[in-house]
């Protein structure tokens, strides 16, 4: 099988999730020593495909997959992590997979400890041999120095910077002995600038010693400087496999979210008419402390009558935005809402001022999943407004109003077209669509004057899609309500938005026209100021 | 670096907190107990004979991740039982005792093995699930004694049954008291020091700085701190966990049968009741967490809270002329120990985690 000194061949390999087809017909080859990038959107398929070579458990669970991998000039087919380890393929995932209380050698030398066999051990098993720490520290040592970094292996890991903890995972990959191919799955996404520098370095000296390397990242910047070779993913699909040399990096830009897109669905610019209009909210130097969507810096001006998107990549922090100024997660900074300053960490605060929000997580904090249709609809104009309420006795007791609530609903489920028996089935019995449709209509009986909508199309099919964005296209120009839509699909911002902003590594990295070139928007994904294109 | 700073001074404050407020609340009612030193001393020493064994059989738990195995009853009433049938079979002091540890010994590695199976369904709720677990056995316990013993399973000496023939009675002299306390017994200045249990307690503390150096106490170590991790550079956590449940609960066996050699007599259905929960409060006193203790939390730990113990019911006694104010006292105290423990635990790691995210904010959006 080995013609050319290909270490790693994809043949035609394919994966579908419960008829979802995910991956479809992929080729290519990882040659030995070299590096390289993989580059793709989120949901292209990198990590479908990771999950595939590394035997990962969701491969078998799900029927595993089509096509062959020949590693090392043998077909293999890994039923599970460990066998792809044995083989000699390693991972450093995206999260840390690091033990905070064990020194830096320790963890290097996790379940790979060397053991001094003793007079107990010999009697109750291998398990009682005592640990040989200095023997830990020295292969440890070894492993670092093959990186090339300063890291003392004495050290706790829970008393190290961010930064150095991507070290350690890289060398407990490099410390097996076997190991010929070493996955990185956005290894920079943590470091600063001079460390990412650092680790590029690493990487290229790891593989002048013979070891291959998948790297994986966001920032294209890294990616053209350091492989060899660069793959690009795009719904599913090998677009492009070509030598890293001479590659630009608005060209990978493109190749990442070009997809030939029907020009027509894109909303034409009108920034000028929207930058003349009175500023509804602006937010300035935001936080939010949400796990792995952390917002940082966000500072933000919000035109009236409206639709702004923001986009970004999976991670980066777009979520935290709606979800920090609606006072779910800690955050901080200052928010001016129609010229008065809004409390941050108050969601009823937020509510009462007239905001309101369709949140990502429909299930969990979208809907009351056991109780009905009408109930979902007006809870929140119930709870914050007091509509929908009859008082008896001047005020002393208060009833629902069943009937108004009712009218209210059936009007959200004809306009809205939701499907269902009538408005008091359960909203846990609804389809993923019809589900969306009864957190906008919960959010449009509000009356808001400014609408959060946070990946209102996440996991519902096309034809839903369609209806949820008309609705918000159609709520916007009949009640000139301002609407900010969060998506992780660039091409329903660029249809729907007057203007896109794309969060980048919990920044705003830039304010775009829907109808600017792709290749831009792929840019500011990944991090790279457009200004600075002509530079380098 | 100033964060960093602050971290460990924290950690150094929570460690060391608990125990100072204790030492100072004892010094205040030492006074007023009218206790002399020696009787003091005579009594610290003694309590730490009976319990410190107890309170050392939680340490791996701990270090497993699993908080405190309350289900060290278990190991408890297996030690019991054990007791039981040497006082049936009539054979008196130290070999008495280790016979005693032998006969229980299987039964212990059964119940924990039961209890680390439980526990491994309860994954985070470990705690409580294991205070439910030694209620529940506790029911099978007392049938087994109240029906079986003397009908289904022979004894040979009636007067440790009941008048109606079959259960074992509600209160046993021990033969076998005293066995080890009675090995080297030396007395400075009217201080009874027994060598021999001291000893005793000495190998297990060796016992257990020898294991966390082992593979094993390595792997728990790991297991302790990232189950996820652990568990994905291929070690067993599930078995893990349960080994662990499994040493405790025999330690803890070990550690009833010490307590009840230097009592002298067995409270035979509800002896074990509250073994766990003040073992649980003497560790917390010494300044340990659910998620971190050592060898000298224990010992510090069953010092302080038996010295508290002693000295407050007394003193309270004094203050409002009524004792059952002292002994109300003490199962305030060691509840509210317990309570006060966890809640702490969970804010801080709560804290920690937030101050953590922030840190990671603050450094990535520093000027480059």
């Amino acid at each position: 099988m080995s013609e050319t000194e290909a270490l790693l061949e994809i043949k035609n390999v394919g994966k579908e999730y419960d008829g979802n087809r995910v991956l479809k017909d992929i080729n290519f080859t990882v040659d030995k020593g070299k590096i390289v990038g993989l580059v793709g959107e989120n949901g292209a398929g990198k990590s479908t495909l990771m999950n595939i070579l590394f035997g990962m458990n969701v491969i078998v669970e799900t029927g595993g997959y089509e096509g062959e991998i020949y590693f090392d000039g043998k077909k293999v087919n890994f039923k599970d992590p460990v066998d792809a380890l044995n083989a000699g393929i390693g991972m450093v995932h995206q999260e840390f997979s690091l033990i905070p209380g064990f020194t830096v050698a320790e963890n290097i030398l996790l379940n790979m400890e060397k053991t001094q066999q003793s007079v107990i051990s010999k009697v109750l098993g291998k398990r009682l041999d005592t640990i040989d720490l200095p023997s830990i520290h020295e292969s440890a040592r070894s492993a670092i120095d093959k990186l090339g970094v300063q890291l003392d292996s004495q050290s706790l890991v829970s008393e190290m910077p961010v930064g150095h903890k991507q070290f350690i995972e890289i060398a407990r990959e490099i410390n097996r002995e076997k190991v010929k191919l070493i996955i990185l799955d956005e290894p920079t996404a943590v470091l600063t600038e001079t460390e990412a520098d650092i680790l590029l370095k690493s990487m290229r000296r790891l593989a002048d010693m013979g070891v291959s390397i998948i790297f994986i990242s966001h920032r294209l910047r890294e990616i053209t400087e350091v492989s060899d070779k660069i793959v690009v993913l795009r719904d599913g699909q090998v677009v492009v496999e070509t030598p890293a040399e001479g590659v630009d990096i608005g060209q990978v830009a493109k190749w990442m979210v070009g997809r030939d897109v029907d020009t027509e669905n894109i909303k034409t610019s009108k920034v000028d008419k929207i930058e003349n209009k009175e500023i509804i909210m602006e937010v300035k130097n935001l936080w939010v402390d949400m796990p792995g969507e952390t917002v940082k810096d966000v500072s933000l001006k919000i035109h009236q009558g409206e639709i702004l998107g923001i986009g970004g990549l999976a991670g980066q922090g777009k979520l935290g935005i709606p979800n920090g100024i609606m006072g779910l997660f800690p955050s901080g900074g200052e928010i001016i809402f129609e010229g008065k300053s809004l409390p941050l960490n108050n969601t009823l605060e937020a509510q009462k001022n007239g905001i309101s929000f369709v949140s990502e997580d429909r299930r969990g904090v979208g809907l009351l999943l056991d109780e009905s249709i009408d109930w979902n609809i007006t809870f929140n104009a119930m709870q914050i407004q007091e509509r929908f309420i009859k008082p008896y006795l001047g005020g002393l007791i208060k009833f629902r109003d069943d009937k108004a609530m009712k009218e209210c609903a059936d009007k959200y489920i004809d306009e809205l077209e939701i499907r269902c028996i009538n408005e008091k089935q359960l909203a846990r019995n609804l389809s993923g669509g019809n589900q969306q449709k009864v957190c906008l209509a919960k959010a449009f009986a509000m009356n808001p004057r400014l609408l959060f909508v946070s990946e209102p199309t996440r996991g519902i099919d096309i034809g839903a899609k369609r209806l949820v964005l008309n609705a918000l296209e159609k709520y916007n120009e009949e009640n000139n309500t301002t609407i900010v839509i969060i998506s992780s699909e660039l091409e329903e911002l660029r249809s729907i938005s007057d203007r896109v902003a794309i969060v980048c590594e919990g920044k705003i990295f830039g304010i775009l026209p829907p109808d600017a070139p792709v290749e831009k928007f792929g840019l500011l994904m990944s991090g790279i100021h457009t200004k600075e294109e002509g530079e380098k | 670096m100033k964060n960093f700073d602050r971290k460990k001074l924290n950690r150094l404050l929570t460690g060391s907190v608990v125990p100072l407020m204790f030492l100072i609340i004892s010094l205040i009612a030492i006074p007023i107990s009218k206790f002399t030193g020696v009787y003091l001393a005579d009594q610290i020493v003694t309590r730490l004979v009976r319990n410190s064994f107890l309170v050392l059989s939680l340490l791996l738990p701990i270090m497993a991740g699993m908080g405190i195995n309350f289900g060290m009853t278990l190991g408890a009433m297996a030690g019991q039982i054990g007791l039981i049938f040497i006082n049936d079979w009539g054979i008196k002091g130290a070999p008495g005792l280790i016979l005693a540890a032998i006969v229980s010994t299987p039964i212990a590695i059964l119940l924990g093995y039961f209890g680390g199976k439980v526990l491994n369904r309860a994954k985070g709720r470990e705690m409580i699930t294991s205070m439910m677990l030694g209620l529940f056995i506790s029911g099978i316990y007392q049938f087994f004694l109240l029906y079986l013993c003397g009908s289904v399973i022979p004894f040979k000496n009636p007067g440790l049954l009941l008048s109606r023939g079959y259960g074992v009675r509600n209160a046993l002299n021990l033969i076998t008291a005293k066995g080890f306390d009675s090995l080297l017994l030396i007395k400075i200045g009217g201080v009874n020091i027994p060598v021999g249990t001291f000893l005793i307690i000495g190998l297990i503390c060796l016992f257990t700085v020898w294991f966390k150096n082992t593979k094993l106490g390595h792997d728990m170590r790991a297991v302790g701190q990232d189950m996820s991790v652990s568990g994905s550079a291929g070690i067993d956590v599930e078995k893990t966990r349960i080994q662990s449940i499994i040493i405790s609960t025999v330690l803890a066996c070990y550690g009833q049968i010490i307590y009840l050699q230097n009592i002298g007599t067995l409270n035979t259905y509800n002896g074990a009741d509250q073994a766990a929960l003040f073992a649980a409060a003497s560790l917390l006193v010494g300044g340990a967490t659910v998620a971190k203790a050592t060898i000298s939390n224990a010992i510090i730990g069953t010092a302080l809270f038996h010295l508290m113990f002693l000295v407050m019911p007394v003193a309270g006694k004094y203050i409002t002329g009524q004792a059952m104010i002292g002994e109300y006292f003490r199962m305030f105290v060691s509840y509210g120990v317990v309570t006060l423990a966890l809640i702490l635990h969970s804010w801080k790691r709560q804290k920690d985690k937030e101050m953590d995210r922030r840190l990671d904010r603050e450094i990535s959006s520093a000027p480059k």
